[in-house]
């Protein structure tokens, strides 16, 4: 069996890069001006179980983003590492939405674009990491989804069978084709981009769809169709005014030695209640 | 605005009742207090075999109403089934607010009950209050917790909002008054499932030592440790110390560390009285994880490490000359220690 497989992905700024991010205090918005963007990470594990998928059954991985026009390189670097072909969903009337209006708008973009077996997407974005897109996603499209797959295989021709990360456990689930799974880091390794993959993809076709090319509904998009919205932004201060132990590393481990005693260390015996409150920025309500 | 009240959507485990439930019912106490809200803070509770101990537990935890849904096609979570029930009960009832733990199974439950019912849901709050039009102000992290932004939700109802286990970490005990507890019938609503997915069943890890989230010490481990032998030392120095082993990236990447000791934002987040960061160099995502420790040391062979601006006491060593040394120390001085 031959499948139809679309990978969503997100072009975000690079994670190596959060130190450099700024806040514009006056207009309250952030600035990431020279700040490179890449394929969401975990985005590369989805396209990379998408593309395994299609070595085992044959079939077709169509890559789609919704961003400002610069994401088209990462489609191609999507289509470097694999996917037949890419689109990408740009129109200012797609800014400023939320999960819900960006989910739509994915949803309508797959619409446009065929009948899909399957929808793989990451299970979180780097930047925003609401994690909600996927689930948002599958609604829109009235499929199941599992959100966190960190294994699953193709059992029949309509059914898979998945393992899901919960927490401190893993479910086992099985969910009928069509379906969006979103998948975790641990399910495989992402391929790496080669010279040969570079120059095909170059052939390959990107389609560019605006809202005119999609059948939707304009109160749903963007910002309008955002029942969410910002206010004010900050970046929080953490700094401690902290003190350095110097010395031979005996000295410095006689004083943290000295130093965690103080703060109610009794070894292997865990805590000493009593002397704990005397700390200083600590949770004080047990 | 005819939606009224808060509800807190409690999660059942395998002991119990999950702690940010209680967090949660804490938090919605507070906002009802500080929002002047009439209704009563409503707890509601999906599950099987829910029995007399759920509802003291969560009445004690500050519920004031409680909604049990008590069925064995809810014992494991199921995305479709979980949020087709509580669409309902919210169409039904009309809360103004939900707020959910943002476990593995809320995490997926909050924003397929949002797109259902058409409205906003706010991930992963580190606080939230009401403005004072009573909308609800959801502060939310962005960046790896580098910023932190405010979500509003203001024309759409229920308003939803989800938290990570440990972050609001206060969890209040009510002296016990009786309170309403309701149990609500799915039947009608599981005949329309269309079983389109099924929990086959859920598997535990074995946990060793003490859970991270509830450890009152913690030692961190990073890109720093430089070897499974220096790991090693590491679990070795929280096991004198009768704490719990965390992790950045790299030590789950090198199979040393398990994917539930990762601290941040995209792993846990932790509050110990005492935290040890040993070779961690402070990425913004693992400092959201443990900005709210208590006694923060830090352990680094570079002293540009951006963990030594959030740490109360700082070291510039690497981890394998101060490791063995420290373990040797703890384990001699403990022979003289009469407490």
């Amino acid at each position: 069996m031959a499948l139809n497989i679309a990978v969503c992905i997100k072009s975000v700024p690079d994670p190596k890069w959060y130190e450099k991010i700024t806040i514009d205090t006056k207009t309250k918005t952030i600035t990431r001006k020279g700040i490179p963007s890449i394929i969401n990470p975990v985005d590369k594990n989805a396209l990379e179980a998408a593309l395994k998928l299609k070595e085992q059954y044959g079939g077709k991985v169509t890559v789609l983003c919704m961003a400002p026009p610069g994401a088209k390189n990462e489609l191609y670097e999507a289509m470097a590492m694999g996917a037949d072909e890419a689109a990408l969903l740009s129109d200012l009337a797609f800014a400023g939405a939320d999960t819900l209006a960006t989910s739509y708008t994915l949803a309508q973009g797959l619409n446009k674009l065929g009948k899909f077996d399957l929808v793989l997407t990451g299970t979180e974005s780097a930047d925003g990491a609401t994690a909600q897109v996927p689930a948002q996603l599958a609604e829109w499209l009235n499929i199941p989804h599992l959100w966190n797959v960190k294994e699953f295989v193709l059992a029949t021709e309509q059914e898979i069978h998945a393992k899901v990360k919960m927490d401190d456990a893993v479910g086992e689930y099985v969910i009928q084709l069509p379906a969006l799974l979103a998948v975790s880091r641990e399910i495989n390794k992402p391929r790496y981009t080669t010279a040969m993959g570079v120059m095909k993809a170059r052939k390959k076709t990107l389609t560019n769809l605006s809202k005119h090319d999609l059948d939707v509904n304009e109160s749903l998009i963007g910002q309008v169709g955002s029942p969410t919205w910002s206010g004010d932004i900050s970046i929080p201060s953490l700094a401690r005014k902290g003190q350095e132990l110097i010395g031979t590393p005996e000295e410095i481990v006689t004083q943290l030695i000295a130093k965690l005693r103080a703060a109610g260390i009794r070894e292997g015996r865990g805590m000493v209640n009593d002397a704990s409150g005397n700390l200083g920025s600590g949770r004080t309500d047990g | 605005m005819t939606h009224q009240g808060i509800w807190v959507v409690a999660e059942q485990t395998v002991s119990g009742i999950s702690r940010v439930s209680f967090e949660l019912l804490a938090k919605a106490r507070e906002l009802k207090e500080q929002g002047r809200v009439q209704a009563p803070v409503t707890a509601v509770l999906l599950g099987e075999n829910l029995d007399d101990y759920y509802s003291a537990k969560l009445m004690e935890a500050g519920a004031e109403t409680i909604i049990l849904v008590d069925h064995p096609a809810l014992r494991y979570f199921q995305n479709e089934t979980y949020a087709a029930v509580l669409k309902a009960l919210a169409e039904e009832r009309q809360p103004s607010i939900i707020l959910m733990g943002a476990t593995a199974a809320g995490s997926d439950f909050a924003p397929t009950l949002g797109a259902k019912l058409r409205t906003g849901v706010s991930a992963h709050c580190v606080d939230m209050r009401l403005n004072e039009e009573g909308h609800l102000v959801a502060v939310v992290p962005a960046f790896g917790g580098k910023v932190l932004g405010d979500i509003l939700c203001t024309n759409f109802r229920p308003q939803i909002a989800t938290v990570r286990p440990g972050i609001l970490g206060k969890v209040i005990c009510f002296m016990h008054k009786q309170c309403p507890v309701e149990r609500f019938d799915i039947t009608d609503i599981l005949a329309q499932d269309q079983g389109r997915v099924k929990a086959l069943g859920i598997t535990y890890e074995e946990m060793k030592g003490v859970p991270l989230e509830e450890a009152e010490l913690v030692v961190a481990g990073g890109f720093g440790i430089e070897s499974k032998e220096i790991w090693q030392q590491l679990e070795t120095l929280a096991a004198v110390l009768g704490g719990a082993v965390g992790c950045t990236r790299p030590p789950l990447d090198e199979g040393w560390a398990k994917e539930s000791q990762m601290i941040g934002t995209s792993g846990k987040s932790v509050r110990p009285k005492i935290y040890i960061g040993v070779g961690i160099s402070g990425a913004t995502h693992h400092i959201c994880g443990m900005k709210d420790a208590g006694l923060v040391i830090s352990i680094n062979k570079d002293e540009k490490s951006p963990i030594f601006d959030v740490s109360d006491i700082r070291i510039t060593a690497d981890a394998a000359a101060i490791l063995p040394l420290l373990i040797e120390g703890l384990q001699k001085n403990e022979d003289d220690v009469i407490c």
